[in-house]
């Protein structure tokens, strides 16, 4: 190799290192949850155009979120289930809702329109623990008088991947239902005692507009892009409400944040006349004393622009925002639980 | 010039240790691969055996919420549908073959072996959906019903075809990974059967042998062996399959009776809930799925590799 080629391939080599520098400095890194990926994605292109900041997501699952930022590999975790208090404490992490989400039930019933089933949490409790197996069982004909409910029989379809579409679903008929409770309980997978698993919210659509009498359980932005046939659910005050934004934001509204430790709050069954019982927020995991606190900054900066500008990208995809007032909560956390060296690492006048 | 072939010699001395040096290399390193996978497996299922025992494989429960977890269903499902697929693709792959290399006209030879080839080169995910948003609705609509109905009536083996026609299931996951085995054993088989000399074909035939008799007399003890391996091939990743699987099982941890019933296997159970799986116990136990699916498949290769050397020793005896 003469030495013009040699001087050539060092120049080369050092442009290259530039450049990967300038990218280190400029990228926020995360990891965790798949639901929230398309909305934190279209974020985060909107927000490198205007500020340069790129962010790297990494949508590996809740599960491989909280790992990796225990192990402080990425800045900030992503988890559609809230941690404990204590588990938060013991790691030295910060928790705060990001966005809003909600699981929909959906079924198939010929001659029965979008909209005009009615259930509530025990029942479909009883459909999923294989109580209540036929149509036009009494429980649920109870609910429906005015409908010309069959006798098919209810073919359950359940979400088979561990997501937080199932944490959701469990959780709300956990507390609709102590004998679901009792015998399943609430997790991202749980042991379903009937039914069929389908693979993700395209799996349980398929089934269920495939098999006569099923019902399941799709995330809001599915069930409304694919048009299936949605129920109404009654909600703890009693009200039958659809799902729509304005009702995952009621119940999101609705909820006590205030007292909820570390923002520990799931959003299922919660009060309100106006509130769609399966509603969830999908959370960020960040350290509270950070190691590199310009990283936590960079994140935040994000996140506020997010919570403030990003609303529309937000409903464009079905997601729903955080209600104003807990936007002013989870900023006033930061400013004043994230420090390093005893200072606030983030403002709001930075 | 003795001295530049004595140089000669030495370099090609150097060259030979070399090269065997660095085949030993490579020979070693597939020993570490597998070393390696099989060590950090069993460290990452330690957990889940020291806790539940032997009780791990002998128990149908997989309930996350009160961590408990046996391994009993995903183990049925991956052999049951391993063996449905042998028992559609083996005979279907050993007609191909036959009929490819025996008995095809030499016009349309060429245009099956390549879509043989193709149907290989499909990725499984492909199979998945296909399986699931094709097949499913076929077998819940025509083929399952009638199943119920007739089949399912029968004393005896009318309890594999009991229940609901959900589509999915264990017969529909055993019936994709046969289509997704299938080029493998028909590959293979086919150019077993081209190496049968042609002359001891010819013989056959000069003795007066039909086709048929030529084939079973002639043309398979020749390639047992290797029709075996071939099959091998196919069980292994039949064993292994995971997306394909995961779309069309039913993903439910439970062993029905029937066939038409969902179940779950090994790899797709682990596909299914590793991203979301939160707790030490809980990935733990998916890992030691994994590291049991390591052990049948490994079972299965010793179980054929015994198979194998028998009928060769078998072959080798004076006839």
């Amino acid at each position: 190799m003469n030495i013009k080629n040699l001087r050539r391939l060092l120049l080369v080599m050092c442009a290259t290192a530039g450049l990967s520098a300038v990218a280190g400095a400029l990228e926020i890194s995360g990891a965790g949850a798949t639901f929230p990926y398309p909305i934190y994605a279209k974020w985060a292109d909107a927000y490198r155009t205007l500020t340069g900041v790129g962010l790297n997501y990494q949508s590996i699952g809740s599960g491989g979120g909280i790992k990796q930022i225990k192990a402080k590999t990425v800045t900030f975790g992503a988890s559609d289930m809230p941690l404990k208090p204590d588990e938060l404490k013991a790691a030295g992490l910060l928790q705060f809702p990001m966005i809003i989400g909600g699981v929909v039930p959906v079924v198939n019933l010929k001659g029965i329109a979008p909209g005009q089933l009615k259930l509530d949490g025990a029942t479909l409790a009883s459909i999923y623990l294989g109580d209540v197996t036929e149509w036009d069982d009494p429980k649920i004909k109870r609910l429906n008088p005015k409908l010309n409910l069959p006798d098919t029989a209810i073919a359950p379809v359940y979400r088979s991947d561990g997501s937080g579409t199932n944490f959701l679903f469990t959780d709300y008929l956990s507390k609709a239902s102590t004998s679901f409770k009792e015998k399943i309980g609430a997790n991202t997978s749980v042991q379903w005692p009937i039914g069929i698993g389908a693979k993700g919210n395209e799996g349980i659509a398929n089934m269920t507009t495939q098999t006569d009498g099923a019902i399941g359980y799709v995330e809001y932005a599915y069930a409304k892009q694919s048009n299936m046939t949605y129920a109404l659910l009654t909600n703890k005050a009693g009200q039958a409400v659809a799902p729509s934004a304005q009702s995952f934001q009621a119940a999101a509204a609705n909820a006590d944040w205030a007292h909820a430790d570390s923002y520990y709050l799931i959003l299922t069954d919660q009060a309100g006349a106006g509130s769609w019982p399966i509603t969830g927020a999908s959370f960020i995991l960040v350290y509270r004393e950070p190691a590199d606190p310009a990283a936590v900054d960079a994140a935040l900066k994000f996140f506020a622009w997010a919570y403030a500008d990003g609303a529309k990208m937000a409903a464009d995809l079905d997601y729903v925002p955080l209600p104003p007032a807990l936007i002013t909560a989870v900023k006033k956390t930061w400013a004043t639980e994230i420090t390093a060296n005893g200072h606030p690492v983030w403002s709001e006048k930075k | 010039m003795a001295i530049i072939a004595a140089r000669h010699a030495a370099k090609q001395l150097i060259y030979e240790r070399m090269f065997k040096g660095a085949t030993l290399g490579a020979a070693i390193l597939v020993l570490l691969i597998l070393g390696g996978v099989a060590a950090s497996l069993l460290r990452g299922a330690w957990p889940a055996l020291a806790h539940f025992g032997f009780g791990f494989v002998v128990h149908e429960v997989w309930n996350p919420v009160t961590e408990r977890f046996g391994a009993l269903a995903p183990m049925y499902g991956t052999v049951v549908t391993s063996l449905i697929a042998m028992l559609l693709a083996v005979p279907t792959g050993f007609g191909i073959a036959l009929f490819l290399t025996e008995l095809c006209p030499p016009m349309i030879k060429r245009p099956i072996g390549v879509a043989v080839e193709l149907l290989a080169a499909v990725p499984s995910i492909i199979f998945g959906i296909w399986g699931l948003f094709v097949l499913a609705p076929i077998l819940q609509k025509y083929v399952q019903p009638w199943l119920i109905h007739h089949v399912g009536k029968l004393p005896g083996i009318g309890s594999l075809f009991k229940g609901p026609p959900y589509g999915i299931g264990i017969l529909t996951a055993g019936m994709v990974l046969a289509i997704m085995v299938l080029p493998f054993i028909a590959a293979t088989m086919r150019d077993v059967f081209e190496t049968v000399p042609a002359m001891l074909k010819e013989s056959g035939y000069g003795l007066g042998a039909t086709t048929w008799e030529v084939i079973w007399y002639v043309v398979v003890p020749h390639s047992r062996v290797a029709m075996v391996g071939g099959v091998m091939l196919g069980l292994g990743r039949a064993l292994g399959e995971t997306m394909a699987v995961t779309f069309v099982i039913g993903n439910a941890h439970r062993i029905g009776a029937s066939l038409l019933a969902p179940g779950t296997t090994i790899s797709s159970s682990i596909a299914n809930e590793f991203t979301e799986a939160v707790g030490d116990l809980y990935t733990s136990s998916l890992i030691a799925l994994g590291l049991l699916l390591f052990i049948i498949t490994f079972g299965v290769i010793a179980v054929a590799q015994t198979m194998l050397r028998r009928l060769e020793r078998r072959q080798l005896a004076p006839l």
